[in-house]
């Protein structure tokens, strides 16, 4: 072969291997063995992220020139399951946030005593797994101080929420879940404001929760209950949220 | 071509492990890392998105047959790209609105959550992998011997430019080592693409930026982040045209051989005496 015929086989060869190799991905991709060493590293990421920060450190915060002229509203944005729309014809009135599970003190508390509880008001940057942000600001109750009136048992190791809205107009109700101690975060609070009003429907009226250091989706909005669980494999299929279970999403959330 | 040839010992084996690990993440990172991007395939400079007004769009229209047109959007201005980026075909050879086409993406169809678990384990290996041949090639001084440009070098940088540009490639003991624009080459991927992807990739988690938020300030913003980290990425996809292509041109059995075995067979010219004496003894330093 001339050495020109070799450069133009090499580089034939090249592009050929390029696209078998993305087709070797492609059936890779369908094996559902190799998709859980994929999704392993999961566990590695939330570890090192956990270790490398400290457990308080706060997400940024802005200020009011900063917030977003349009807050973008995703996943579920309208629920039309029965118990929302009655809650939603009689303005909450009737909404109570159940928590319950692996606690001494189960609670049931009115919107009306959600408000009057101490608040934390922030301004964050929301972050899409989709991979777009927006700035709101938020006003809410902090989830720990809440959890603590509880008196979480001390075998309580993860927050479960459990929503009023059907992703995927299933039977099935949206949930979501973190580590009791990410519950503790100075900056997870249960949100019933936004940008200094009663936060609407499509952001999740009228509590969503506010987790700054994750992603959006495991920000579950509706929420009607904390269940405190030990272990989450009696939630859903149990991987721990409605994106695990169904679409193969991290657990971790964090990046 | 006349003269000796002889074998010489070029990539040392952590090189040569380092090298294809990071071939296969890098291919794995960059195909999944697409189908990620399609997404939301725009880009925005500072902490939020502007949704309407992007400073880099892949987007699709319809056309006035209602066909379906894509199209890279650039500021204010629009180029036309149907079939490859705005608008592709599926697999089925149906055109679709996506932003980079599924030849180029992990998986090849759009699926952000399984991008996703390629694309984070595939980071794992590649940030172990290259934080291993950090420390190794520090330790064993490949950095200050083989890829740090010396004052020779620098001097010598117009010779390799003009050199380059002709195609001619060194012979002898000087192809075994690397020359200036190879090493600033390779400077500039070990100091400032890789790590800055990696940096630009973790401030874009909402968890990491609970401390890296002076990093993220300084990269302009969350949204500048994943801008800058499409950037290196750009950049490194044209390091490796450019690193393939010299590859092609300049010996490729005997290069792809010297990156498997580390063994590389050397070309002495005839006349030896084309290369001065003095460039020869700086060159051996």
């Amino acid at each position: 072969m001339s050495n020109n015929n070799r450069r133009r086989f090499l580089g034939q060869a090249l592009a050929v291997g390029g696209v078998a190799l993305l087709a070797g991905c492609d059936r890779l991709n369908g094996n559902e063995t190799f998709k859980q060493v994929l999704a392993s590293s999961d566990k590695l990421t939330d570890k090192t992220f956990h270790a490398l920060t400290p457990e308080a450190a706060l997400a940024q915060e802005f200020t009011e020139a900063d917030l977003s002229p349009y807050f973008k509203a995703n996943g579920s944005v309208n629920p039309k399951t029965p118990e929302y729309l009655a809650l939603l014809n009689n303005n909450f009135a009737d909404y109570r946030l159940k928590v319950y599970g692996l606690v001494e003190i189960p609670l049931s508390l009115s919107l009306e005593q959600l408000r009057s509880l101490p608040s934390r008001t922030q301004i964050t940057r929301h972050d899409c797994v989709e991979g777009w942000s927006c700035i709101g600001k938020w006003k809410g109750a902090p989830m720990g101080a809440l959890l603590n009136q509880a008196k979480p048992k001390a075998n309580a190791k993860y927050v479960v929420f459990h929503c009023a809205d059907s992703y995927e107009n299933n039977d099935e109700r949206y949930y979501e879940s973190i580590y009791l101690h990410e519950a503790h975060h100075p900056q997870s609070i249960l949100a019933y404001d936004m940008n200094d009003k009663i936060l609407d429907v499509a952001h999740g009226a009228p509590i969503r929760v506010r987790l700054e250091r994750k992603l959006g989706y495991k920000m579950a909005k509706y929420i009607l209950g904390l269940e405190l669980v030990e272990s989450l494999d009696d939630i859903g299929k149990g991987k721990g949220g409605y994106w695990e279970d169904h679409h193969g999403y991290h657990w971790h959330a964090g990046i | 071509m006349k003269g000796n040839e002889r074998g010489t010992y070029k990539h040392r084996l952590p090189v040569r492990l380092a090298h294809w690990l990071n071939v296969i993440c890098f291919f794995i990172l960059l195909g999944s890392g697409l189908n990620i991007f399609n997404a939301h395939p725009k880009l925005y400079w500072g902490q939020i998105s502007t949704f309407e007004t992007p400073a880099f769009a892949l987007r699709a229209k319809y056309g006035a047959h209602k066909d379906l047109v894509g199209y890279v959007q650039i500021g204010e201005k629009e180029y036309i790209t149907t079939g490859v980026l705005g608008v592709s075909n599926d697999a089925m050879g149906k055109p679709i609105a996506v932003g980079f086409p599924g030849w180029s993406t992990i998986p090849g169809e759009r699926n952000l959550a399984d991008a996703r678990l390629w694309h984070f384990f595939f980071a794992w290996i590649f940030v172990i992998n290259g934080l291993l041949f950090f420390l190794w090639a520090w330790r064993s001084k490949h950095y200050s011997r083989d890829l740090h440009p010396t004052g020779t070098d620098w001097r010598g940088i117009f010779k390799s430019i003009w050199d380059h540009m002709r195609f001619k490639h060194p012979e002898g003991e000087t192809a075994a080592r690397y020359n200036i624009l190879q090493k600033l080459a390779y400077v500039s991927v070990i100091y400032v693409f890789l790590p800055g992807l990696v940096l630009m990739g973790l401030c874009m988690s909402p968890h990491m930026g609970s401390v890296l938020g002076w990093l993220i300030d300084l990269a302009g913003g969350r949204q500048s982040a994943r801008t800058l980290h499409f950037i290196f990425a750009g950049l490194m996809v044209a390091f490796i045209a450019i690193h393939l292509f010299m590859v092609l041109v300049s010996g490729p059995i005997n290069q792809i051989r010297s990156m498997i075995t580390g063994r590389f067979r050397i070309h002495e010219p005839a006349f030896a005496s084309e290369t001065p004496l003095e460039e020869k003894h700086h060159v051996e330093q």
